[in-house]
């Protein structure tokens, strides 16, 4: 049962992904992030991190992507040649990708190779991963990160402001 | 499931963030492609999360998350000014960004 479920998840995070990157229309590429996001979602429930799963979907899914349909329809959809990149971009691309691949399988497993093969551990205390023992863990061990997050995002969205806010006349188009 | 399962599936998604941001040419689609690649950290960090049973990995997840949020408004708001000055949407056209 939790093989079909993680079978069913990484298919829908995998298809979702591979739709952003192949889909010609930006708009189309925005949904398909959001059909990765829910499944990978889908996931993260599997391992027992429930409360990211639905701050997931509720922020991610919800709020950051009405913001990137908005820009996407504010900027129209320009349908682009599919690999119209650089030539040496088009070959090298993927082969640099798959080289990344096996770096980066060899990094995650050579860090979890006590691991392998298993779950996790046996049993994960109670109430691991709910809104609660997340929190409890940032307001206390991690206060002061969090406190440097709020801040990050205070600046960026003064620098939205900045960037994409209307200028005077006066000033000109600088 | 054995946990490298999600750990092969958090690289490969990654990597397909990566080629997006190689071979396509839109800011926009280059924006989703970081998030594919963020997105793709925040499971590896899950994955670990479960496997030693600590919740430490699962408030980085959350930290990652502003990070993203900060990176969109940052982003999105570059490609309205772009759009705003008729600069084509078009990363390859920005040639006096080159060193």
């Amino acid at each position: 049962m939790e093989a079909v479920a993680f079978f069913v998840g990484a298919l829908g995070a995998l298809g979702g992904a591979f739709a952003v990157v192949f889909l010609r229309n930006p708009f189309y590429s925005v949904l398909a992030l959001v059909v990765h996001l829910v499944f990978l979602a889908s996931l993260f429930l599997l391992l027992q991190a429930q409360f990211i799963a639905a701050a997931q979907i509720v922020v991610y899914a919800g709020a950051v992507m009405v913001i990137y349909v908005f820009v996407a329809a504010y900027v129209g959809g320009i349908e682009e040649p599919m690999f119209d990149s650089a030539p040496q971009l088009r070959i090298f691309g993927p082969i640099l990708a798959g080289l990344l691949f096996i770096q980066i399988s060899i990094a995650v497993l050579g860090s979890s190779l006590m691991g392998l093969g298993s779950q996790g551990v046996e049993q994960v205390e109670a109430g691991f991963g709910t809104p609660e023992a997340v929190g409890k863990l940032m307001l206390e061990d991690f206060m002061i990160a969090f406190e440097a997050a709020s801040l990050l995002l205070l600046v960026a969205a003064v620098a939205a402001i900045v960037l994409a806010g209307r200028k005077k006349q006066s000033e000109g188009a600088g | 499931m054995a946990i490298e399962w999600f750990l092969v599936l958090s690289a490969l998604l990654f990597t397909v963030g990566f080629t997006g941001v190689l071979v396509r040419r839109n800011p926009v689609v280059i924006l989703l492609c970081l998030e594919l690649m963020l997105s793709a950290g925040a499971l590896a960090l899950i994955s670990f999360s479960r496997l030693h049973g600590d919740g430490d990995g699962q408030v980085f997840v959350l930290m990652v998350l502003v990070v993203a949020a900060c990176e969109v408004v940052v982003g999105l708001g570059l490609v309205v000014a772009m759009f705003r000055r008729r600069i084509p949407l078009d990363v390859d056209a920005m040639k006096e960004l080159k060193g």
